[in-house]
């Protein structure tokens, strides 16, 4: 019944297609990616080069002063099993001088302000680069709102965003990504031994079971409870859903005239492309 | 002569560029030309793209238009079947195919069935067509359903009645879901399996014209094919790579498929009628 296997042979050609199609048609032919050294970021790097050839995918290493080590190691494992070029730009400096002013700011505000640093670096160097930003945020936490709403949500093109967690998982063991990056606990590397199953209250492995019946599938709370999920579970689950739906669409604007932006004014984003 | 050599272009239109698809049409159609094609069958919107939205009315074209004039001198060395949105005096816009052969255009067909849910948005930009007709082509009777028409065995049957030897279905389908283990799209499968009901059920030839290429991200996942009478596989084009698929239909199969299975002989459109008559009067539609 819920089956969240992949056919990762045409997937992966579907989605390194989707890279080609969508940047050539902005007129591009690279791309960057912010890579963390999760298994977010390494797929999104493999399926660029894949995609692209190795010498169009610019990987940029972001740390903070309190992320892990680890972290970047694994980052580099990507770059050096690639072949992609990469650069390393701490955002201590900025972040720190931020907070200066600020430092009773909690930990979201400091996570937050960190995720779009690393924003405004990565679309600096779309420019310097002439390469499209490479989005790594995939369907779980995009439904879950589990991310940065301009930080690390941000991007040109997203080949993750219709692949749950777990999915993610299977397609980057499929093409290669280091099995100590595939298997490691997902983490936001906000502080040390931050991992995000503890910050969500459940893992990967139950939430995209829960999602899948209810995004994919439309099935309703009391189809959810038939099939065996713990209500409150569930109800948790379609809180964040539903309280996350704002940033997943543009800003609202206050309709007055006649045709409003991607109200009644609707075209595709391939617009004459 | 009851074969006949044909062409599905399982090609990447542009969205909203008729300059640039006009001239894939043509470079498409020299190959068909090359390899002996007597048709040439491009998908739906070929010459305009799928996800169109309020591009729609601009590049609406009546079938009287000169930027057609290329295709009708090329349709006096290939039969051709372009998809378009057609514009009519009365200023409505159609998702439609048209026939060219010899330099005219000698059927059309407007798509009855316009998808509106899910990732479509048919009905909001464009009106429905009215009518299932066979035609006389250049490879035998042959009728018109464009993609959606083809999830409406009604739409089938009515051709099937209407003589048709030969199902013609010019698509833009995106793949959507059920990627898993060893399959294929969820929606890619579904097709597959009524391009062959179809061919079997009205003992025809299904030709199955699937675009490829991405608009807003939707994948078109190609898989183009020509189905027997019988059921069997013809000729089938790569899932989501650009092809020109060659094939030979010959009518002797038609032939047989009915001798074998006589279901077309068998069908009794004065009891269907009766019922569809009950049910309409009933008001349970």
């Amino acid at each position: 019944m819920i089956d969240l296997s992949l056919n990762c042979d045409l997937l992966r050609r579907v989605l390194a297609g989707f890279i080609v199609n969508e940047v050539r048609k902005a007129g591009f032919s690279r791309v960057v990616v912010g890579l963390s050294g999760g298994v977010d970021s390494s797929l999104s790097a493999f399926l660029g080069a894949e995609a692209l050839g190795a010498e169009n995918v610019w990987a940029l290493l972001m740390p903070y002063r309190t992320s892990s080590p680890e972290s970047q190691e694994h980052a580099e494992l990507v770059v050096k099993q690639l072949g992609i070029q990469s650069d390393v730009i701490e955002i201590t400096p900025m972040v720190d001088a931020y907070f200066e002013r600020f430092p009773e700011a909690d930990q979201v505000r400091r996570g937050n302000k960190m995720a779009r640093e690393r924003m405004t670096i990565l679309f600096d160097h779309s420019a310097k680069l002439k390469a499209l930003v490479l989005g790594t945020s995939n369907k779980t936490e995009l439904l879950l709102g589990y991310g940065t709403l301009y930080g690390d949500m941000a991007s040109a093109i997203n080949p993750l965003g219709d692949l749950y967690k777990t999915q993610v998982r299977q397609l980057a063991r499929h093409m290669g990504v280091p099995e100590v990056i595939v298997q490691k606990k997902p983490s936001a590397d906000l502080w040390a031994g931050q991992t995000d199953e503890e910050e969500l209250g459940f893992t990967y492995e139950q939430v995209d079971q829960v999602l899948y019946l209810m995004v994919d599938r439309r099935y309703e709370l009391s189809d959810l409870l038939e099939a065996g999920f713990d209500e409150r579970f569930v109800r948790a689950v379609f809180g964040k859903v539903q309280a996350s739906q704002y940033k997943r669409r543009l800003p609202l604007i206050a309709k007055v005239s006649s045709r409003t932006i991607d109200r009644d004014f609707r075209y595709p984003r391939d617009w004459g492309k | 002569m009851s074969r006949h050599t044909i062409a599905l272009a399982q090609i990447s239109p542009a969205l909203g560029d008729l300059e640039r698809n006009l001239a894939l049409h043509e470079k498409t159609a020299e190959e068909a030309i090359a390899r002996a094609a007597r048709l040439l069958v491009f998908p739906e919107l070929s010459l305009t793209g799928y996800f169109l939205k309020d591009i729609v009315s601009s590049v609406a074209l009546p079938l009287t238009s000169p930027f057609l004039g290329r295709l009708r001198d090329l349709s006096r060395r290939i039969d051709l079947i372009v998809g378009l949105v057609e514009e009519t005096p009365e200023r409505l816009f159609y998702n439609a195919a048209i026939y060219l052969s010899l330099g005219e255009i000698i059927h059309v067909h407007r798509k009855v069935y316009l998808p509106t849910y899910g990732i479509f948005d048919e009905q909001r930009y464009l009106a429905e067509g009215g009518r299932i007709r066979t035609f006389r082509s250049g490879i035998g009777r042959s009728a018109i359903l464009i993609c959606e028409d083809m999830w409406h065995p009604s739409a089938a049957c009515v051709a099937s009645l209407d003589g048709m030897d030969v199902l013609i279905s010019p698509s833009s389908s995106p793949g959507r879901g059920g990627l898993e283990e060893g399959k294929t799209f969820a929606n890619a499968r579904a097709w597959e399996t009524i391009n062959r009901a179809y061919a079997q059920l009205f003992t025809c030839y299904v030709l199955y014209a699937n675009r490829v290429g991405y608009e807003d991200g939707a994948c078109f996942w190609g898989g183009s094919e020509v189905i027997a009478p019988s059921g069997d596989t013809v000729a089938k084009a790569e899932y989501v790579s650009e092809a020109i698929l060659v094939a030979d239909i010959d009518h002797a199969e038609v032939r047989r498929a009915r001798m074998a299975n006589p279901l077309l002989r068998d069908e009794r459109i004065d009891v269907t009628l009766r019922e569809l008559e009950r049910i309409k009067r009933e008001g349970a539609r």
